[in-house]
Protein backbone atom coordinates (compact mmCIF):
# COMPACT_ATOMS: atom_id res chain seq x y z
CA UNK A 1 0.00 0.00 0.00
CA UNK A 2 2.58 2.81 1.28
CA UNK A 3 6.00 2.16 0.92
CA UNK A 4 8.74 4.65 2.71
CA UNK A 5 12.16 4.12 1.40
CA UNK A 6 15.11 5.86 3.12
CA UNK A 7 13.19 8.74 3.74
CA UNK A 8 15.34 11.81 5.71
CA UNK A 9 14.25 15.06 6.03
CA UNK A 10 15.85 18.42 7.93
CA UNK A 11 14.12 21.09 9.87
CA UNK A 12 16.10 24.63 9.70
CA UNK A 13 16.81 25.76 13.47
CA UNK A 14 17.34 29.55 13.93
CA UNK A 15 20.31 29.68 16.78
CA UNK A 16 20.10 33.51 16.36
CA UNK A 17 18.80 35.87 14.31
CA UNK A 18 20.98 35.42 11.64
CA UNK A 19 22.70 31.65 12.04
CA UNK A 20 20.65 29.24 10.35
CA UNK A 21 21.42 25.17 11.19
CA UNK A 22 19.59 21.92 10.31
CA UNK A 23 17.69 19.74 12.52
CA UNK A 24 18.07 16.18 11.30
CA UNK A 25 14.42 14.48 12.02
CA UNK A 26 14.03 12.02 9.94
CA UNK A 27 16.91 9.91 9.17
CA UNK A 28 17.06 7.57 6.68
CA UNK A 29 13.89 6.02 7.83
CA UNK A 30 12.08 3.16 5.69
CA UNK A 31 8.59 1.89 6.70
CA UNK A 32 6.21 -0.35 4.34
CA UNK A 33 2.33 -0.94 5.13
CA UNK A 34 0.15 -3.25 3.77
CA UNK A 35 -3.97 -3.38 3.29
CA UNK A 36 -6.17 -4.43 6.46
CA UNK A 37 -3.36 -3.74 8.74
CA UNK A 38 -3.14 -1.37 11.79
CA UNK A 39 0.54 -0.63 11.79
CA UNK A 40 1.08 1.56 14.88
CA UNK A 41 4.40 4.08 15.07
CA UNK A 42 5.98 4.19 18.64
CA UNK A 43 8.43 6.74 19.76
CA UNK A 44 9.15 8.80 22.22
CA UNK A 45 8.03 12.90 21.97
CA UNK A 46 10.63 14.65 19.55
CA UNK A 47 11.22 11.57 17.67
CA UNK A 48 9.69 12.83 14.16
CA UNK A 49 6.22 10.66 14.19
CA UNK A 50 3.86 13.57 13.60
CA UNK A 51 6.59 14.68 10.35
CA UNK A 52 6.74 11.33 9.23
CA UNK A 53 3.01 12.27 9.13
CA UNK A 54 3.45 15.29 7.70
CA UNK A 55 5.67 14.39 5.25
CA UNK A 56 3.09 10.68 3.57
CA UNK A 57 0.90 13.79 3.38
CA UNK A 58 3.01 16.10 1.70
CA UNK A 59 1.87 19.38 4.66
CA UNK A 60 5.56 20.22 5.81
CA UNK A 61 6.57 24.09 6.05
CA UNK A 62 8.40 25.26 2.77
CA UNK A 63 11.86 25.34 4.18
CA UNK A 64 11.85 21.25 4.93
CA UNK A 65 14.56 19.67 2.86
CA UNK A 66 13.44 15.92 2.16
CA UNK A 67 15.29 13.26 0.94
CA UNK A 68 14.27 9.79 -0.20
CA UNK A 69 11.37 8.28 -2.22
CA UNK A 70 7.25 7.45 -1.02
CA UNK A 71 5.73 4.79 -2.93
CA UNK A 72 1.76 4.80 -2.58
CA UNK A 73 0.22 1.80 -4.31
CA UNK A 74 3.31 1.18 -6.23
CA UNK A 75 4.03 4.39 -7.96
CA UNK A 76 5.96 7.30 -6.52
CA UNK A 77 4.19 9.61 -4.04
CA UNK A 78 5.36 12.91 -5.00
CA UNK A 79 4.20 16.64 -4.21
CA UNK A 80 1.36 16.99 -7.56
CA UNK A 81 0.14 13.55 -6.81
CA UNK A 82 -0.11 13.97 -2.31
CA UNK A 83 -2.24 17.29 -3.36
CA UNK A 84 -4.27 14.73 -5.78
CA UNK A 85 -4.90 12.11 -3.45
CA UNK A 86 -5.16 13.81 0.03
CA UNK A 87 -8.47 13.88 1.62
CA UNK A 88 -9.66 11.34 -0.44
CA UNK A 89 -7.32 8.21 -0.67
CA UNK A 90 -4.91 9.71 2.21
CA UNK A 91 -6.51 11.27 5.33
CA UNK A 92 -4.86 12.18 8.17
CA UNK A 93 -6.52 12.35 11.66
CA UNK A 94 -4.59 15.32 13.12
CA UNK A 95 -3.28 15.38 16.54
CA UNK A 96 -4.08 18.91 17.45
CA UNK A 97 -8.03 19.41 17.89
CA UNK A 98 -7.64 22.68 16.43
CA UNK A 99 -7.92 21.48 12.39
CA UNK A 100 -11.43 22.13 13.07
CA UNK A 101 -13.29 24.83 11.42
CA UNK A 102 -14.29 27.15 14.46
CA UNK A 103 -16.85 28.36 11.94
CA UNK A 104 -18.97 25.33 10.76
CA UNK A 105 -20.97 22.89 12.56
CA UNK A 106 -19.85 19.63 12.80
CA UNK A 107 -21.70 17.77 10.41
CA UNK A 108 -21.54 20.08 7.22
CA UNK A 109 -17.92 20.00 8.24
CA UNK A 110 -17.89 16.11 7.94
CA UNK A 111 -20.26 16.46 4.66
CA UNK A 112 -17.46 18.70 2.95
CA UNK A 113 -15.08 15.46 3.97
CA UNK A 114 -17.49 13.51 2.25
CA UNK A 115 -17.88 15.69 -1.12
CA UNK A 116 -14.08 16.10 -1.40
CA UNK A 117 -13.94 12.55 -1.80
CA UNK A 118 -16.34 13.02 -4.61
CA UNK A 119 -19.36 11.92 -3.26
CA UNK A 120 -22.76 14.24 -5.31
CA UNK A 121 -23.57 16.46 -2.28
CA UNK A 122 -27.34 14.93 -1.60
CA UNK A 123 -25.22 11.58 -1.12
CA UNK A 124 -22.75 13.53 0.93
CA UNK A 125 -25.07 14.77 3.60
CA UNK A 126 -26.27 10.74 3.79
CA UNK A 127 -22.84 9.41 4.18
CA UNK A 128 -21.99 12.22 6.95
CA UNK A 129 -24.95 11.60 9.00
CA UNK A 130 -24.38 7.63 9.28
CA UNK A 131 -20.45 8.58 9.72
CA UNK A 132 -21.78 10.86 13.16
CA UNK A 133 -24.35 8.05 14.36
CA UNK A 134 -21.72 5.28 13.68
CA UNK A 135 -19.30 7.65 16.02
CA UNK A 136 -21.93 7.90 18.24
CA UNK A 137 -22.13 11.55 18.55
CA UNK A 138 -26.06 12.86 18.81
CA UNK A 139 -27.85 15.23 17.37
CA UNK A 140 -26.65 18.41 19.98
CA UNK A 141 -23.12 17.10 18.98
CA UNK A 142 -24.02 17.14 15.11
CA UNK A 143 -24.92 20.95 15.34
CA UNK A 144 -22.28 22.45 17.56
CA UNK A 145 -19.21 24.27 16.37
CA UNK A 146 -16.10 22.83 17.28
CA UNK A 147 -15.75 24.77 20.72
CA UNK A 148 -18.57 23.60 22.43
CA UNK A 149 -17.51 19.98 22.02
CA UNK A 150 -15.52 18.04 24.05
CA UNK A 151 -12.02 16.75 23.28
CA UNK A 152 -13.03 13.27 22.87
CA UNK A 153 -16.24 14.63 20.70
CA UNK A 154 -13.33 16.36 18.56
CA UNK A 155 -11.55 13.08 18.21
CA UNK A 156 -14.17 11.06 16.77
CA UNK A 157 -15.36 13.89 14.56
CA UNK A 158 -12.33 13.48 13.04
CA UNK A 159 -12.40 10.19 12.78
CA UNK A 160 -15.90 10.58 11.31
CA UNK A 161 -14.21 12.66 8.51
CA UNK A 162 -11.25 10.66 7.88
CA UNK A 163 -14.21 7.61 7.62
CA UNK A 164 -16.86 8.95 5.02
CA UNK A 165 -13.64 10.26 3.10
CA UNK A 166 -13.15 6.78 2.57
CA UNK A 167 -9.15 6.73 2.31
CA UNK A 168 -7.35 4.04 1.42
CA UNK A 169 -4.60 4.66 3.84
CA UNK A 170 -5.83 6.50 7.18
CA UNK A 171 -2.99 8.02 8.69
CA UNK A 172 -4.28 9.02 13.08
CA UNK A 173 -1.73 10.91 14.45
CA UNK A 174 -1.93 10.67 18.46
CA UNK A 175 -5.53 9.83 18.19
CA UNK A 176 -5.74 8.87 21.94
CA UNK A 177 -4.50 11.71 23.96
CA UNK A 178 -6.78 13.16 26.53
CA UNK A 179 -8.99 10.80 26.10
CA UNK A 180 -10.99 8.75 29.58
CA UNK A 181 -10.27 5.32 29.32
CA UNK A 182 -13.85 4.41 27.73
CA UNK A 183 -13.68 7.34 24.77
CA UNK A 184 -10.04 6.02 24.06
CA UNK A 185 -11.14 2.38 23.66
CA UNK A 186 -13.80 4.00 21.03
CA UNK A 187 -11.61 5.53 18.99
CA UNK A 188 -9.32 2.66 18.56
CA UNK A 189 -11.78 0.18 17.97
CA UNK A 190 -12.92 2.44 15.52
CA UNK A 191 -9.44 2.33 13.79
CA UNK A 192 -9.47 -1.59 14.29
CA UNK A 193 -12.37 -1.82 12.11
CA UNK A 194 -11.41 0.56 9.38
CA UNK A 195 -8.24 -1.83 8.85
CA UNK A 196 -10.79 -4.73 9.19
CA UNK A 197 -12.45 -2.97 5.89
CA UNK A 198 -9.09 -3.56 4.13
CA UNK A 199 -7.88 0.21 4.67
CA UNK A 200 -4.13 0.53 5.89
CA UNK A 201 -4.37 2.49 9.47
CA UNK A 202 -0.83 4.32 10.39
CA UNK A 203 -1.42 4.20 14.23
CA UNK A 204 1.13 7.20 15.61
CA UNK A 205 1.07 7.21 19.31
CA UNK A 206 3.85 7.33 22.15
CA UNK A 207 1.35 4.90 24.17
CA UNK A 208 2.57 1.55 23.61
CA UNK A 209 0.33 -0.23 25.69
CA UNK A 210 -2.55 1.32 24.02
CA UNK A 211 -1.40 0.57 20.85
CA UNK A 212 -0.78 -3.37 21.45
CA UNK A 213 -4.59 -4.52 21.71
CA UNK A 214 -5.31 -3.18 17.92
CA UNK A 215 -1.90 -3.52 16.05
CA UNK A 216 -0.59 -5.66 13.64
CA UNK A 217 2.67 -4.48 13.68
CA UNK A 218 4.64 -2.15 15.88
CA UNK A 219 7.46 0.25 14.37
CA UNK A 220 9.88 1.41 17.33
CA UNK A 221 11.01 4.76 16.47
CA UNK A 222 13.80 6.90 18.07
CA UNK A 223 15.07 10.12 17.20
CA UNK A 224 14.00 9.96 13.55
CA UNK A 225 15.73 6.76 13.01
CA UNK A 226 13.98 3.17 13.01
CA UNK A 227 14.70 0.99 15.87
CA UNK A 228 12.76 -1.96 15.13
CA UNK A 229 9.88 -3.37 13.88
CA UNK A 230 8.05 -5.87 15.34
CA UNK A 231 4.82 -7.59 15.36
CA UNK A 232 1.98 -6.90 18.12
CA UNK A 233 2.89 -10.15 19.80
CA UNK A 234 6.02 -9.82 20.25
CA UNK A 235 5.69 -7.40 23.39
CA UNK A 236 4.66 -9.79 26.30
CA UNK A 237 6.42 -11.37 29.14
CA UNK A 238 9.58 -9.93 29.40
CA UNK A 239 10.13 -8.78 25.89
CA UNK A 240 12.72 -11.38 24.96
CA UNK A 241 11.89 -11.53 21.09
CA UNK A 242 12.66 -8.30 20.73
CA UNK A 243 15.75 -7.96 19.18
CA UNK A 244 16.63 -4.38 20.01
CA UNK A 245 17.24 -3.64 23.82
CA UNK A 246 15.44 -0.03 23.40
CA UNK A 247 12.36 -1.26 22.17
CA UNK A 248 12.68 -4.28 25.38
CA UNK A 249 13.70 -1.20 28.01
CA UNK A 250 10.34 0.59 26.35
CA UNK A 251 8.27 -2.28 27.27
CA UNK A 252 9.81 -3.02 30.63
CA UNK A 253 9.29 0.17 31.48
CA UNK A 254 5.64 0.53 31.49
CA UNK A 255 4.16 1.03 34.89
CA UNK A 256 2.70 -2.36 34.89
CA UNK A 257 5.65 -3.92 34.08
CA UNK A 258 8.93 -3.70 36.00
CA UNK A 259 8.77 0.28 35.63
CA UNK A 260 12.34 0.75 36.15
CA UNK A 261 14.84 1.70 33.11
CA UNK A 262 17.39 -1.41 32.81
CA UNK A 263 21.16 -0.06 32.99
CA UNK A 264 21.00 0.40 29.24
CA UNK A 265 18.34 3.23 28.98
CA UNK A 266 20.78 6.05 30.47
CA UNK A 267 23.99 4.90 29.57
CA UNK A 268 23.29 4.47 25.80
CA UNK A 269 21.22 7.41 25.48
CA UNK A 270 24.04 9.37 26.82
CA UNK A 271 26.63 7.98 24.08
CA UNK A 272 23.51 7.84 21.58
CA UNK A 273 23.82 11.69 22.05
CA UNK A 274 26.98 11.83 21.87
CA UNK B 1 0.94 19.68 56.31
CA UNK B 2 -0.75 21.30 53.24
CA UNK B 3 -4.71 20.87 54.66
CA UNK B 4 -8.01 21.51 52.48
CA UNK B 5 -11.14 22.09 54.75
CA UNK B 6 -14.62 21.10 53.33
CA UNK B 7 -13.75 22.82 49.93
CA UNK B 8 -16.78 23.47 47.42
CA UNK B 9 -16.40 25.15 44.14
CA UNK B 10 -18.50 25.62 41.08
CA UNK B 11 -17.65 27.14 37.85
CA UNK B 12 -21.71 27.43 37.26
CA UNK B 13 -23.99 28.59 40.00
CA UNK B 14 -25.96 25.58 40.86
CA UNK B 15 -23.62 23.62 38.50
CA UNK B 16 -21.54 22.20 41.55
CA UNK B 17 -18.27 20.24 40.58
CA UNK B 18 -16.54 20.00 44.01
CA UNK B 19 -18.95 19.42 47.44
CA UNK B 20 -17.24 19.50 50.91
CA UNK B 21 -13.98 17.98 49.97
CA UNK B 22 -11.01 17.62 52.74
CA UNK B 23 -7.73 16.52 51.96
CA UNK B 24 -4.59 16.74 53.75
CA UNK B 25 -1.33 16.09 52.52
CA UNK B 26 1.82 15.86 54.61
CA UNK B 27 5.72 16.36 54.28
CA UNK B 28 6.94 13.35 51.71
CA UNK B 29 3.66 12.23 51.23
CA UNK B 30 2.77 10.36 47.87
CA UNK B 31 -0.88 10.56 47.05
CA UNK B 32 -2.66 9.72 44.17
CA UNK B 33 -5.84 11.12 42.39
CA UNK B 34 -7.61 9.43 39.85
CA UNK B 35 -10.74 10.54 38.22
CA UNK B 36 -12.66 10.73 34.65
CA UNK B 37 -12.36 13.53 32.02
CA UNK B 38 -14.61 16.63 33.37
CA UNK B 39 -14.62 15.08 37.50
CA UNK B 40 -12.83 18.00 38.62
CA UNK B 41 -9.07 16.78 38.89
CA UNK B 42 -7.28 19.59 37.67
CA UNK B 43 -9.43 21.51 39.03
CA UNK B 44 -9.22 20.42 43.10
CA UNK B 45 -5.44 20.43 42.12
CA UNK B 46 -5.79 24.62 41.35
CA UNK B 47 -7.67 25.03 44.21
CA UNK B 48 -4.39 23.31 46.20
CA UNK B 49 -1.92 25.55 44.39
CA UNK B 50 -4.31 28.62 45.49
CA UNK B 51 -4.52 29.29 41.27
CA UNK B 52 -8.50 29.24 42.15
CA UNK B 53 -10.36 30.16 45.39
CA UNK B 54 -12.94 28.10 46.40
CA UNK B 55 -16.43 29.25 47.44
CA UNK B 56 -16.24 27.72 50.24
CA UNK B 57 -13.86 26.27 52.84
CA UNK B 58 -9.90 27.08 52.87
CA UNK B 59 -6.80 25.72 51.86
CA UNK B 60 -3.90 26.21 54.78
CA UNK B 61 -0.05 25.56 55.06
CA UNK B 62 0.89 24.74 58.55
CA UNK B 63 -2.69 26.27 59.71
CA UNK B 64 -1.98 29.22 57.77
CA UNK B 65 -3.82 30.61 54.45
CA UNK B 66 -0.77 30.19 51.40
CA UNK B 67 0.64 33.35 50.69
CA UNK B 68 0.13 36.16 48.58
CA UNK B 69 3.37 36.77 46.84
CA UNK B 70 6.84 35.43 45.65
CA UNK B 71 7.58 31.63 45.02
CA UNK B 72 4.73 29.73 46.26
CA UNK B 73 5.44 26.53 48.46
CA UNK B 74 2.78 24.79 46.87
CA UNK B 75 3.71 24.05 42.73
CA UNK B 76 0.53 22.97 40.24
CA UNK B 77 2.62 21.47 37.48
CA UNK B 78 0.34 21.32 34.36
CA UNK B 79 -0.52 19.09 31.58
CA UNK B 80 0.18 21.25 28.88
CA UNK B 81 3.61 22.71 29.44
CA UNK B 82 3.85 25.31 26.19
CA UNK B 83 0.86 26.85 27.98
CA UNK B 84 2.81 27.20 30.96
CA UNK B 85 6.14 29.26 29.66
CA UNK B 86 6.47 32.75 27.80
CA UNK B 87 6.78 31.72 23.74
CA UNK B 88 9.66 34.91 23.98
CA UNK B 89 12.08 33.88 26.34
CA UNK B 90 14.74 31.29 25.66
CA UNK B 91 14.28 28.00 27.64
CA UNK B 92 17.76 28.83 30.14
CA UNK B 93 15.26 32.39 31.00
CA UNK B 94 12.71 29.92 31.79
CA UNK B 95 13.99 27.54 33.85
CA UNK B 96 15.81 29.82 36.02
CA UNK B 97 12.55 32.00 36.59
CA UNK B 98 12.74 31.36 40.38
CA UNK B 99 15.68 29.46 41.43
CA UNK B 100 19.36 28.22 39.53
CA UNK B 101 19.62 24.48 39.66
CA UNK B 102 22.93 23.08 39.39
CA UNK B 103 24.32 20.62 36.26
CA UNK B 104 23.73 17.59 38.34
CA UNK B 105 20.10 18.88 39.09
CA UNK B 106 19.86 19.42 35.29
CA UNK B 107 21.39 15.87 34.05
CA UNK B 108 19.11 14.43 37.11
CA UNK B 109 16.13 15.46 35.22
CA UNK B 110 17.50 15.09 31.72
CA UNK B 111 17.52 18.27 31.06
CA UNK B 112 20.30 19.24 28.32
CA UNK B 113 22.47 21.97 28.42
CA UNK B 114 22.20 22.58 24.32
CA UNK B 115 18.47 23.37 24.65
CA UNK B 116 18.81 26.32 27.17
CA UNK B 117 19.41 29.18 23.90
CA UNK B 118 16.87 27.56 22.38
CA UNK B 119 13.18 28.78 22.61
CA UNK B 120 10.36 26.41 23.87
CA UNK B 121 8.62 25.94 20.23
CA UNK B 122 12.00 24.34 19.29
CA UNK B 123 11.32 22.16 21.89
CA UNK B 124 9.02 18.63 22.03
CA UNK B 125 6.16 18.95 24.50
CA UNK B 126 8.07 15.97 26.63
CA UNK B 127 11.26 18.38 26.71
CA UNK B 128 9.57 21.45 27.88
CA UNK B 129 7.37 19.01 30.66
CA UNK B 130 10.67 18.17 31.97
CA UNK B 131 12.54 21.39 32.45
CA UNK B 132 9.10 22.80 33.78
CA UNK B 133 9.44 20.52 36.50
CA UNK B 134 12.86 21.51 37.15
CA UNK B 135 12.08 25.21 37.36
CA UNK B 136 9.11 24.10 40.00
CA UNK B 137 11.75 22.51 42.18
CA UNK B 138 12.66 25.74 43.94
CA UNK B 139 14.22 25.58 47.36
CA UNK B 140 11.07 26.95 49.15
CA UNK B 141 8.72 24.62 47.48
CA UNK B 142 7.37 22.14 49.80
CA UNK B 143 4.26 20.71 47.91
CA UNK B 144 3.65 19.39 44.16
CA UNK B 145 0.60 19.06 42.43
CA UNK B 146 1.32 16.92 39.70
CA UNK B 147 -1.54 17.66 37.17
CA UNK B 148 -1.05 14.47 34.15
CA UNK B 149 2.75 15.38 33.85
CA UNK B 150 4.12 12.38 32.42
CA UNK B 151 0.99 11.70 29.85
CA UNK B 152 2.93 12.74 26.88
CA UNK B 153 6.03 11.29 27.93
CA UNK B 154 7.01 8.03 26.29
CA UNK B 155 7.27 4.79 29.01
CA UNK B 156 11.55 5.62 29.37
CA UNK B 157 11.29 8.97 29.70
CA UNK B 158 8.44 8.54 32.21
CA UNK B 159 10.25 6.19 34.51
CA UNK B 160 13.29 8.71 34.34
CA UNK B 161 11.39 11.91 35.21
CA UNK B 162 9.48 10.12 38.14
CA UNK B 163 12.63 8.56 39.50
CA UNK B 164 14.21 11.82 39.81
CA UNK B 165 11.74 13.32 40.91
CA UNK B 166 10.90 10.77 43.66
CA UNK B 167 14.69 11.22 44.75
CA UNK B 168 14.23 14.97 45.05
CA UNK B 169 11.11 14.30 46.99
CA UNK B 170 12.65 12.09 49.44
CA UNK B 171 15.58 14.26 49.68
CA UNK B 172 13.45 17.08 50.74
CA UNK B 173 10.42 15.56 52.29
CA UNK B 174 7.93 16.96 49.31
CA UNK B 175 4.20 16.41 49.34
CA UNK B 176 3.22 15.13 45.89
CA UNK B 177 -0.54 15.26 44.43
CA UNK B 178 -0.28 12.66 41.70
CA UNK B 179 -3.42 13.13 39.37
CA UNK B 180 -3.53 10.84 36.82
CA UNK B 181 -5.74 8.53 34.46
CA UNK B 182 -3.06 5.73 34.22
CA UNK B 183 -4.25 3.78 37.06
CA UNK B 184 -1.50 1.72 36.70
CA UNK B 185 1.20 4.62 37.65
CA UNK B 186 -0.74 5.16 40.21
CA UNK B 187 -0.41 1.98 41.80
CA UNK B 188 3.19 1.84 40.95
CA UNK B 189 3.65 5.44 42.45
CA UNK B 190 1.65 6.26 45.26
CA UNK B 191 0.63 4.02 48.20
CA UNK B 192 -2.34 6.08 49.08
CA UNK B 193 -5.06 6.65 46.53
CA UNK B 194 -8.19 8.82 45.80
CA UNK B 195 -11.14 8.38 42.80
CA UNK B 196 -12.59 11.76 42.32
CA UNK B 197 -16.49 10.87 40.96
CA UNK B 198 -19.37 13.61 41.03
CA UNK B 199 -17.83 15.70 43.62
CA UNK B 200 -16.44 13.12 46.15
CA UNK B 201 -13.53 11.67 46.89
CA UNK B 202 -13.00 7.91 47.67
CA UNK B 203 -10.04 6.01 48.43
CA UNK B 204 -8.92 3.21 46.65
Amino acid sequence: MLTIDQLSLQLPLYASWWKRDWATCLDEFSLTVFPGEVHAVVGASGAGKSLLAYAIMGLLPTPARLNGQLYYQGKPLNASRQRQLRGRELALIPQSLSALDPLVRTQRQVTWAAQRAGQPSAHAWHASQQALDHYQLDARAQQAYAHELSGGMARRVLTAMAHVSQAKLVIADEPSVGLDPHQRQRVLDALRELANQGKSVILITHHLRHALPIADRVTIMRDGKLVETAPACAFQDSGASLTNAYSQALWLALPDNAFATTAISRREQEAHVA
Amino acid sequence: MLKARQLSFHFAPKVPLLQDISLTLCAGQWLGLSGDSGAGKSTLGQLLAGYLAPQAGDVTLDGEALPKSGVQPVQWLPQSPELAVNPRWRVGKILREAWTPSDTQCQAFGVQAKWLSRFPQSLSGGELQRVCVLRALAPGVRFLVADEISTMLDPITQVELWQALKREAEQRQLGVLVISHDTALLERLCPQRLHLSEGQLKPW
